[in-house]
């Protein structure tokens, strides 16, 4: 085991996987954290804990993962390349690892001009592939980014993401093994709503071999009503949301929206566990954390294994 | 080329509102090229200003002149009487004009007409886009001429991040991805496959954020 995470343990065991996300609050409301924590602990293995999703200044996620560790969740602590550089982002690590977090997800981060803060610097001194490769290092070679020897070292296990649909598509699986080879243990994707097209990824990611080289949790999540889906397809970048997708979600009754949200959430899990090479699944729900339980249970991914114990002390 | 536009009238009316004679400095190299500072921009700046000025009554006096380069204290030294003359010179060169002036002139005030934009060049008439961000350390060779510094809003050196679209960024329809463009010139030079090498951390420290850099060539110095 590299970091021995319930959600190593799992994945590798065999067993499918579910993780799910948790939002951190724009304020010093802790309790929104340890909600969401408790509302998603008997459904999935581990929670993602986004850093400052869309540009927007939310509570930071060592922070927020260390609640969810309190409340008996596992966090996966999302760390983004927009607004650290490799110092801040080092040293963050070395805390959180000192703290008893075991799960660290690499990502590039939203632009700020996107976000709350459009007016400050972008950092991007690393992008996630350096990133992933520094964290992998830090651990495996017990090194700093700058070579100089760090010990006792994180044990941290490395997850990656990757957008099956985002452009040029024929180099998608092509950036999936560079994340694989900068050392990535897991990978998370965007959120499914075009199943064809995840297909005929998948199939270039097997004929690449990398399926059995790292493992890949699907993301997938429930929609709300049919403006969502419209505004996700539209306006969310990186996102492929088919026409029949908005059709479906507007041709029912507005009460019933939620419901087909979470069929169609289901449906899509239903079809991703079929498929050769997908290790488990990552629901991304939103703010809307209470569907989680729900799409768990229809779809037939309990049971999960045990959760943690509430109240986990800091390792070392 | 240095890339500029000119400030809002009012930010510039401000920054010399408390001098009576003010020389307005035109620079003959990139700015001229660029239409923002050369000597036309400098007699319809110095027109417009007089008018502002007579509109609300004040009584103030602007010089006009241009240099072949504010970025040479040889080409400034031509100007000095004038410079000396005046309460204040407002440049309309990029931020090099207005620092030559700074330092040749120690006792002279003087104040930017310009914000200096970006390391560039003009796409189509009255367009310029960036093409440089002068990082010291440059990455053209195994980007097939294509800079991910400037031309990626993220400054990836393994990108496509995942908000790439239909050859568009993320942050807005009209900005071209720059991994698009990268990808497209490696795959009409049959070079793709070296997209596949993790491309490491860049050394920023060439760059930006270190005071003055200077370079120094034993070889040139008298």
């Amino acid at each position: 085991m590299k970091a021995g995470s319930k959600l190593e343990q799992a994945l590798v065991e065999g067993r499918f996987a579910v993780t799910s996300e948790i939002g951190p609050p724009k304020s010093v409301d802790a309790e929104v954290v340890r909600r969401k924590a408790r509302l998603l602990r008997d459904h999935a293995l581990a929670a993602n804990i986004t850093d400052n999703p869309t540009g927007v200044v939310r509570m930071a996620s060592i922070a927020c993962g260390l609640m969810a560790l309190q409340e008996g969740m596992e966090p996966i602590v999302q760390v983004t390349c927009r607004d650290r550089n490799r110092m801040a982002i080092q040293s963050d690590l070395l805390g959180a690892a000192a703290m008893g977090i075991k799960n660290v997800l690499c990502l590039t981060g939203d632009h700020p001009s996107l976000g709350n803060h459009p007016q400050s610097k972008p950092v991007f001194d690393l992008d996630s592939l350096q990133l992933t490769q520094m964290v992998r290092n830090m651990r495996d070679e017990k090194q700093f980014q700058n070579g100089e020897e760090l010990n006792p070292e994180p044990r941290l296990f490395v997850g990656a993401v990757e957008n099956p649909f985002g452009h040029p598509l024929q180099f998608r699986s092509v950036r999936l093994a560079k994340k694989v080879n900068a050392g990535a243990d897991f990978i998370q994707t965007q959120l499914i709503f075009n199943i064809k097209r995840f297909r005929e990824w998948m199939q270039e990611v097997r004929d690449r071999g990398i399926h059995e080289r790292v493992y890949i949790l699907a993301g997938v999540g429930p929609i709300r009503s049919a403006g969502a889906a419209r505004f996700m397809r539209d306006r969310v970048p990186g996102m492929d949301v088919p026409e029949e997708v908005v059709q479906r979600m507007a041709g029912v009754e507005r009460n019933e929206a939620r419901k087909e949200g979470i069929k169609i959430c289901v449906e899509t899990i239903q079809e991703l566990r079929e498929m050769e090479g997908i290790a488990g699944i990552h629901i991304m729900a939103l703010e809307w954390e209470e569907a989680v339980g729900e799409i768990v249970e229809t779809a037939g991914l309990k049971p999960l294994p045990m959760r943690l114990a509430a109240s986990v002390s800091p390792e070392r | 080329m240095i890339v500029g536009e000119q400030k809002p009238l009012d930010e510039i009316r401000d920054q010399i509102s408390p001098f009576k004679k003010v020389l307005i400095l035109g620079c003959g190299t990139c700015v001229t090229v660029c239409f923002a500072g050369g000597e036309k921009e400098v007699g319809v700046m110095a027109s417009t200003l007089r008018m502002a000025g007579a509109v609300s009554g004040q009584e103030k006096e602007f010089l006009e002149a241009t240099v072949k380069r504010q970025c040479e204290w040889e080409f400034l030294d031509q100007v000095a009487e004038q410079i000396a003359s005046v309460d204040a010179v407002l440049s309309l060169g990029c931020g090099i004009g207005v620092q030559a002036i700074a330092e040749r002139f120690p006792k002279v005030r003087v104040y930017p007409g310009l914000n200096t934009s970006f390391l560039g060049m003009p796409v189509e008439q009255g367009v310029w886009s960036a093409r440089c961000a002068a990082c010291g350390d440059c990455v053209l060779g195994r980007f097939a001429g294509v800079c991910p510094i400037v031309r990626c809003s993220k400054s990836l050196l393994n990108g496509p991040c995942g908000g790439s679209h239909d050859g568009v960024c993320e942050i807005s329809p009209d900005i071209p991805c720059g991994w698009q463009l990268i990808y497209d010139r490696l795959e009409v030079l049959g070079l793709l496959d070296t997209l596949e090498e993790i491309v490491p951390p860049k050394d920023w420290s060439a760059g930006m954020g270190r005071g003055g850099r200077s370079i120094v060539r034993e070889d040139l110095k008298i």
